[in-house]
């Protein structure tokens, strides 16, 4: 069709449609029309109720002094955002959010695809590693923070390993000071998200043509060769969405860095991440829920920047 | 494959073996030693010298685990029981039914997937609050009933089901809940095995929200009831490493029971999304 067609028009369309395809003329029951809602309500308020109205709503707190144990909260403007932009605990918390994208995004997109590479074989007892590797994707943070927290005490076993071997002669204070703190909980999300990826990305391998790796080792392709060219160009609409995956989940940091700091944020708050921040002013008699809101609202905005990347990219891909 | 391409694979996974799961055997081994044991020393040893269970019943001493355990289970059955059932309705409705007003239903749901959970945290809290839930394990379970997430899953996995036997039913005079019943279920087990893990695991690991809502020492979950033990008994490793032991053997069953219906879901495609 060469202009547009009204809406008039394309309904008639439509019904011509239908009608060139002869049917048996079934009375439309009540249920047919009833039924899909039924089916669909539960999840529909949920998502009204603990997504929608909520979204929309902090947008509101955000502009009030709302405060966790009073019930009526005064509309101040734009007071909460212009202590938000002045704040240096803010700025710091974005600098580590920084530090943390820019530190896990290269690894976290490449690591687990290597080893969903290496799982992808059918090997006798494959499915067991597959297990092992996928088992600190389902412990607990806090279980993943204490086992951590104990690992990289200065009387843990890092220190206690690097001390007998003679690499260190005082123990590393992986848990005290400002960036050595960063890099362990950084290290601690990447090790906990290995399966995870490795899991997305063993989805995408299946997709992948085996003929095309035959004919690469037909041609004398080597392991790494086939890897550059056959798998990752396979899998690159995953990289990309593994990578944006990282970044969001870099930007929402929080029960790492809780543990590792015994919730305090590090020396002088200086580990903090912005969901830190959060859910300080959120608890408590001093709490400052209006604030809170200013903050998620901001943290809401960061996390667009990656997924508007991926939306770009995927556009990109389609045409 | 050649025997050195072989040994090569096996000694690669070993190393990724150890470095994902020793972590958790090295709490394992802290939590049996004994405490004449010296957990300290630069040179650890592996196997404990003097075995013991005794940290375990003394956690039992330090903070009330059976009750967080109870309180854990509780608020990750609702969740469970609510994503496997209202996330297979409405994703079934969303691919297999044809109705007015699903290209709307179904672009919300994707929209909300952009929400970070936690952006919204607070505002969701006085939703609960103002519900009557603050402190509350309802209102700990409540949020994570129905997730966004489960229900595109469910849709994904009832999507792929050939149309041709769906419309046989059609045919064959079945009304929409037969053939969800008969026809589509029995296709998507892999999924729900799938959401189910999914539910129980954000349910049994969530830290934030239940550490949000929670106040009473009594109500709390696990995962926040655990963070006390490190800093009541920060002298005692041992007694940490068997509360994070306590934590993490439900889960690690849990998952090691349903991990073949989970991989299966997974070549289904159903966690592509």
């Amino acid at each position: 069709m060469t202009t547009v067609p009204t809406k008039a028009k394309s309904t008639a369309a439509r019904k011509v449609g239908r009608t060139a395809v002869p049917r048996p003329k079934r009375p439309v029951k009540a249920g047919r029309l009833f039924t899909p809602w039924l089916l669909v309500v539960p999840a529909l308020i949920w998502l009204v109720v603990f997504s929608l109205w909520p979204s929309i709503n902090t947008v509101f707190l955000s502009f009030t002094d709302a405060r966790p144990l009073s019930s009526d909260a005064a509309f101040i403007g734009t007071e909460n955002f212009r202590t938000l932009l002045a704040d240096p605990q803010v700025w710091t918390a974005l600098l580590n959010s920084v530090i943390y994208m820019a530190i896990c995004l290269p690894v976290l997109t490449v690591v687990p695809l290597l080893l969903a590479v290496l799982v992808e074989k059918k090997l006798p007892g494959i499915t067991f590693f597959r297990t092992a590797f996928y088992t600190p994707v389902i412990a607990s943070a806090v279980v993943v923070g204490l086992i951590w927290s104990w690992m990289l005490d200065d009387r843990g076993a890092i220190n206690g390993m690097a001390e007998s071997l003679g690499f260190v002669s005082e123990s590393i204070p992986f848990l005290t000071d400002r960036w050595l703190l960063l890099i362990s909980a950084i290290s601690l999300t990447i090790w906990k998200g290995l399966g995870y990826y490795m899991i997305i990305y063993l989805a995408a391998l299946g997709n992948i043509g085996k003929e095309l790796h035959e004919a690469a080792a037909l041609d004398g392709a080597g392991a790494a060769r086939r890897l550059w060219s056959v798998t990752m160009p396979g899998v690159r609409g995953t990289m990309i969405l593994v990578g944006i995956l990282v970044c969001v989940s870099a930007l929402r940091v929080f029960s790492e860095l809780f543990i590792l700091t015994n919730g305090t944020g590090g020396p002088g708050g200086e580990d903090n991440s912005l969901v830190m921040l959060i859910q300080q002013y959120a608890r408590g008699f001093s709490g400052n829920l209006g604030y809170a809101s200013a903050l998620s609202l901001l943290l809401f905005l960061v996390t667009l920047v990656p997924m508007l990347v991926l939306a770009r990219l995927n556009r990109k891909g389609a045409r | 494959m050649s025997t050195g391409e072989k040994v090569l694979r096996y000694v690669l996974l070993v190393i990724v073996l150890l470095i994902t799961v020793g972590p958790f055997l090295w709490q394992l081994s802290t939590s049996l030693k004994g405490p004449g044991e010296d957990i300290y020393t630069a040179t650890p040893t592996f196997i404990p010298s003097e075995p013991t269970l005794q940290n375990y019943f003394s956690v039992a001493d330090a903070i009330p685990v059976w009750r967080y355990i109870g309180n854990s289970l509780l608020v990750a059955a609702v969740d469970v029981i609510g994503n496997i059932l209202f996330a297979t309705l409405a994703g079934f409705a969303l691919a297999r039914l044809r109705w007015r007003g699903r290209a709307l239903v179904m672009g919300l749901f994707i929209a909300t997937l952009v929400l970070p959970g936690e952006s919204t945290i607070i505002s969701q809290f006085l939703t609960i609050k103002s519900l009557g839930l603050a402190d509350t394990l309802l209102g700990v379970a409540l949020p994570g009933m129905i997730s966004t997430l489960n229900v595109l899953l469910m849709y994904n996995a009832f999507r792929q089901i050939p149309d041709e036997i769906d419309q046989a039913a059609v045919v064959d005079g079945a009304n929409a809940w037969q053939r969800l019943r008969y026809v589509c279920l029995p296709a998507v087990y892999g999924t729900i095995a799938v959401v189910a893990i999914f539910a129980f695991i954000g349910a049994w690991d969530d830290f934030l929200w239940p550490l949000i809502v929670l106040q009473s020492p009594d109500k709390l979950t696990l995962t926040v009831g655990l963070q006390y033990l490190k800093g009541t008994f920060s002298t005692d490793q041992r007694l940490i490493a068997a509360g994070t032991m306590i934590a993490f053997v439900p889960i690690a069953l849990f998952f090691g029971a349903l991990q073949r219906y989970f991989f299966r879901g997974v070549e289904e495609g159903g966690v592509k999304g």
